[in-house]
């Protein structure tokens, strides 16, 4: 059970946060250019952190006490060669649960 | 006045608010991305045991998907406060390269404009924006600022609505449905379309490689971590790609 409190002081927070990283160069940098090394290492945030997030998930599910599961394995591998390819959102997670359901039917 | 430049007059005669409605019709086919998304953090925040009050002021407060699910399932696991609130930011520290990258178009705005521009930049609107703006050069600020929230006026309404629908339907999905794993589906489905060169694939391989070694590591730090790495990995592998052109341009 998520505690009342401390749901309200991350929602806060991360509003605050979250505003405060959207305004930062717009507000306050104005025109002045970044170094060139920030401005890279900003550019692979998405695509680090994400990823990161994902990948224990995965291989490690929640809902099976943390035990490989076929399905949803199948499912990430799906999602991810859908959205390589066609580089469309919609239909990699759309393929994504097709894949789940398809595979939780037959394994069971 | 001569004619010709009566015809350019004419080509650039078209006003900030034809510019919003582009925007608004721009904006529209990503109603099939942000409308699925949002119903799930519904659902999942509702799984989570928060109320529909509690997770539309998430949607409403925070306005981002990835890192609303992010602070949710730390949040479940009992992760310490101040761990859920960095792990969530560093999921949306891409908003601060938004932020840098609208900086030369709309930073000549007022202030009070930038702030809500600020409060409205999503992925959508940031994709949107600086993919028209390189393109029509002859839009002035006042026509980018108005297409940038022509952009929001579909999906940022429709992102608070279908939060309260996925919250209020969530307690009716059985476990059958296997959502505890839409959270990963919808991540991967957006990470995918961005791995087209090889930094990113390199920054995407790093991170996850990182991920799973560090899982062990207490408070999920293990995420911070592989995220720094996968950072570093990928603008590393741009700097040797750099050389490499330029070394075979000499």
């Amino acid at each position: 059970m998520i505690d009342q409190v401390e749901l309200w002081i991350v929602i806060v927070a991360l509003g605050l946060g979250s505003f405060g990283l959207r305004f930062v160069f717009l507000g306050l940098i104005g025109d002045r250019a970044l170094p060139d090394w920030v401005l890279r290492h900003l550019r692979y945030t998405a695509v680090a952190v994400l990823p990161a997030l994902v990948a224990p998930l995965v291989v490690w599910p929640a809902a099976t006490d943390g035990a490989p599961d076929p399905a949803r394995m199948g499912a990430a591998v799906v999602a991810l060669l859908i959205g390589v390819t066609t580089g469309r959102v919609l239909a990699a997670i759309l393929g994504g649960f097709a894949t789940l359901y398809g595979l939780l039917w037959l394994i069971g | 006045m001569g004619f010709v430049s009566y015809h350019e007059r004419f080509q650039m005669s078209s006003s900030p608010q034809d510019a919003y409605w582009q925007g608004f019709r721009d904006g529209l086919p990503f109603l099939l991305v942000i409308m699925p998304f949002s119903l799930l953090f519904g659902v999942v925040a509702t799984e989570a045991g928060l109320n529909v009050f509690e997770a539309l002021s998430f949607s409403v407060v925070v306005i981002a998907g990835a890192a609303q699910f992010t602070a949710v399932h730390l949040l479940e696991n009992d992760t310490p406060t101040i761990i859920v609130v960095l792990s969530a930011l560093a999921v949306n520290l891409r908003m601060a390269m938004y932020s840098a990258s609208l900086t030369p178009h709309l930073g000549a705005a007022p202030l009070w404009k930038r702030a809500f521009v600020a409060y409205f930049l999503v992925d959508q609107s940031y994709a949107l924006s600086i993919a028209t703006f390189e393109k029509r050069r002859d839009w002035g600020l006042a026509h980018k600022v108005a297409y940038f929230f022509g952009t929001v006026t579909p999906i940022c309404p429709m992102w608070y609505v279908l939060t309260i629908v996925g919250a209020l339907i969530g307690n009716a999905i059985p476990p059958e449905f296997a959502l505890d794993f839409a959270l990963p589906i919808t991540f991967i489905a957006m990470i995918a379309p961005m791995l087209r060169s090889l930094p990113h694939l390199a920054a995407a391989g790093a991170a996850v490689t990182a991920a799973l070694l560090f899982a062990g590591l207490p408070l999920n730090l293990g995420l911070i971590v592989a995220a720094v790495i996968g950072m570093m990995v990928g603008a590393q592998a741009e700097v040797m790609m750099t050389r490499r052109v330029e070394g075979e341009a000499q």
